[in-house]
């Protein structure tokens, strides 16, 4: 492996070429855009072999090109992220119930009106419920390493569902870092190639998606739902087995740090997360019994995980980075559903940083202590939020 | 102790503000420091005011937070000076660097007269040496040679090799321009500290 | 900070955010060589170069406008490209003098 200082688009779509992926196909949108422009190039230069890479006219056009080429048993793969993704939702749900495992990046942008282009989770957050796998990564290394996986995971036979890999706009993408970049003999050994059950093709013509009336469509959603439960196992098999591939554990369906006597667990999720265990950290060498969840899987949800260590806390502070508007920030929605009738914690969560918005460590650490010292309500927050006026115009 | 250096680039679009931190986090990686850049992009147009971070450490580094505290600010383009408050937050013993047609001296009284006085203030005139080796007033690789000379935490030899490597695909003339530029930029800069 | 409902925002905001300051350089308008044709005009991004009247002239008997090109320096952000399509050569960009010693 060389490590080297690459930017987040460049790591994954290194990461892509070396996966072997039969068609391409996306639609550009910033801050999503180079991921697929480097693999353009990859594809202009003929470093992609057997590969079909196309232009489509429109994010909708680009998931509705994927999934037929998905359908004949080709490897494939879009970025898009905010708006793009929004536009995507209608062919995603199909691409879902059709169970085919394209593999996405989310290069996670806020939502129109008002117009941002900068990060936060509320595009992914919006097609939660499409049974669509959702890993949130910390860093271009774990993005990385999650293409592979994300492929293994999603063309698993127990599995057979999409994929997205959720890491933040600009501030992933955008970053320079090291990265230790994959060779192509070790994804090679570690990835077969896609061979699914079933291949559309002239000779052999299916339908895919078919009509459901009522005496059988619910029977369509509980298999989908087995699914994603199925997906829990599979995923824990397969990041162990990535650790022992490449030395590098990034944990099952949750990572935690300073848990084992914990008062007080701090849940994030994404980029965030590096500078949250730093706080945790800090605040472990005040005494203060504070530890980090980090949750990998949002979807399927790590119901159970959750549970055996959150048993004895007392405090969950959560930071969202999205809201569910007329209730509260999804994460929290999720945790308190998984808790309930197991652990007695007050949650206090807050979204943070939305479309751009930085999160200092201060505003953790002020979070953090708030919620230890009953300074604010159980319940949901908007931190880091200015003083304002709300008038017609 | 775990080091971390904390540096802050202001200028505007087309200036090539993104490139000199990223440039500088490939060149600090060679020199085995644990590097990150990130840029705070506005309206993503050209000559609007933009800000670019770095941070160079002996670890790993986790923080993604914008920088509010630099060790070093490098500044692009003198017109920023005064609409943005580029020295903001700026640490005891900093360093401003800046691309400034006047002495340092007249940088401080014009615009930073209450700056404590462990920062150091050091100009040059990086567009008079862009337009004169380059043609084109784009100052991130003269800024990026000032930064290495005035700070010395990279050697010009790997910034050199770097800022090569960065522009050889855009061809082998202007890559050796770009390198004259920063080792000129250097050495200036160098013998004002 | 006034958060207005629906993010609406009354038009010619963008008048007050003067963007004369982004360039390195300026155009300069040779008014000798300038024809008056208009071309910078039709090319500008932002609608800051204009073919004005500057005066009247007689030609074969008839009254003529004279028109010359003008900048507004307030919202130039010194792109260039007007200089780059001018057909007489009229029009140079000049490095401002902030950036001179």
């Amino acid at each position: 492996m060389v490590r080297k200082v690459v930017r987040g688009f460049y790591a994954v779509a290194y990461a892509v070429k070396l996966c072997r992926p039969s068609v391409i196909c996306a639609y550009p949108i910033t801050p999503q855009t180079e991921i697929v422009e480097n693999l353009a190039a990859m594809y202009a230069n003929g470093e992609l072999e057997n590969c079909q890479y196309i232009t489509a006219e429109s994010e909708f056009g680009a998931a509705s090109i994927l999934v037929g080429a998905s359908a004949t048993g080709a490897r494939t793969f879009t970025a898009t992220c905010s708006q793009g993704l929004i536009l995507m939702s209608e062919v995603l749900w199909n691409a879902a119930g059709m169970r085919l495992p394209i593999v996405m990046v989310i290069a996670n942008r806020s939502l129109s009106a008002p117009l941002s282009i900068w990060n936060d989770h509320q595009d992914s957050m919006a097609m939660r419920d499409a049974c669509i796998i959702q890993v949130y990564v910390e860093n271009n290394q774990e993005a990385h390493d999650m293409i592979p996986q994300a492929y293994k995971i999603a063309e698993n036979k127990e599995v057979m569902l999409p994929f997205m890999v959720c890491m933040d706009g600009y501030k992933l993408t955008h970053a320079y870092e090291p990265v230790d970049l994959l060779e192509q003999g070790m994804v090679d050994s570690f990835l077969p190639p896609y061979n699914p059950p079933i291949k559309l093709t002239t000779k052999d013509p299916l339908t895919f998606g078919c009509y459901a009336p009522p005496h059988c469509y619910m029977e369509f959603r509980v298999v989908m739902q087995r699914a994603m439960m199925r997906a829990k196992k599979v995923m824990e098999e397969v990041f162990k087995e990535w650790a022992e591939l490449t030395g590098r554990n990034w944990g099952g369906l949750i990572a935690t740090d300073y848990m084992d006597d914990a008062e007080t667990a701090v849940v994030a999720m994404g980029s965030v997360v590096g500078l949250v265990r730093e706080v945790v950290e800090e605040m472990r060498k005040d005494g203060k019994k504070v530890g980090l969840v980090k949750i990998r899987s949002f979807r399927p949800f790590p119901t159970e995980e959750l549970r055996k260590v959150m048993k004895d806390v007392e405090n969950i502070v959560v930071f969202e980075r999205a809201v569910s508007f007329g209730h509260e920030g999804p994460v929290a929605i999720d945790l308190k559903s998984a808790l309930f009738g197991h652990c007695n914690a007050k949650v206090y969560s807050f979204a943070v940083g939305l479309g751009g918005r930085d999160i200092p460590r201060d505003l953790i650490r002020k979070c953090i202590n708030n919620a230890i010292e009953g300074k604010v309500d159980e319940g949901f927050h908007f931190e880091g939020v200015k003083e304002f006026e709300e008038v017609i115009i | 102790m775990a080091i971390l250096i904390e540096v802050r680039f202001h200028g505007r679009g087309g200036q090539g503000v993104v490139t000199a931190a990223d440039i500088l986090a490939v060149a600090g990686f060679k020199e085995g420091y644990w590097t990150l850049s990130f840029p705070m992009f506005g309206a993503e147009k050209r000559g609007t005011p933009v800000v670019s971070y770095l941070r160079l450490s002996d670890r790993p580094i986790v923080e993604r937070d914008e920088i509010y505290n630099p060790n070093y600010v490098v500044v692009l383009d003198p017109t920023v000076i005064g609409p943005v408050r580029v020295e903001a937050g700026i640490k005891q013993n900093g360093m401003i660097i800046a691309n400034y047609p006047k002495p340092a001296e007249e940088l401080r009284k014009e615009h930073f007269s209450s700056l404590n006085g462990s920062i150091k203030v050091l100009t040059l005139n990086a567009t008079k040496m862009a337009m004169e080796i380059l043609g084109r007033p784009i100052t991130n690789t003269a800024m990026v040679g000032a930064f290495a000379g005035a700070t010395k935490l990279i050697k010009l030899s790997t910034l050199k090799e770097t800022v090569f490597e960065w522009f050889e695909k855009k061809g082998e003339e202007l890559a050796n321009k770009n390198v004259e530029l920063v080792e000129k930029a250097y050495k200036e800069m160098e013998g004002k500290v | 900070m006034k958060i207005t409902l629906g993010a609406v925002s009354k038009p010619y905001s963008a008048l007050k955010m003067k963007t004369g300051d982004w360039g390195t350089h300026w155009p300069k308008v040779d008014e000798e060589l300038c024809t008056g044709c208009g071309t910078c005009e039709m090319f500008c991004p932002d609608m800051c170069i204009e073919v004005v009247k500057v005066g009247e002239e007689e030609v074969n008997g008839k009254i003529k406008e004279i028109k010359k090109a003008k900048v507004n320096y307030d919202y130039c952000k010194g792109c260039g490209l007007c200089a780059e399509v001018c057909p007489t050569n009229a029009i140079k960009m000049e490095l401002k003098d902030i950036y001179k010693v």
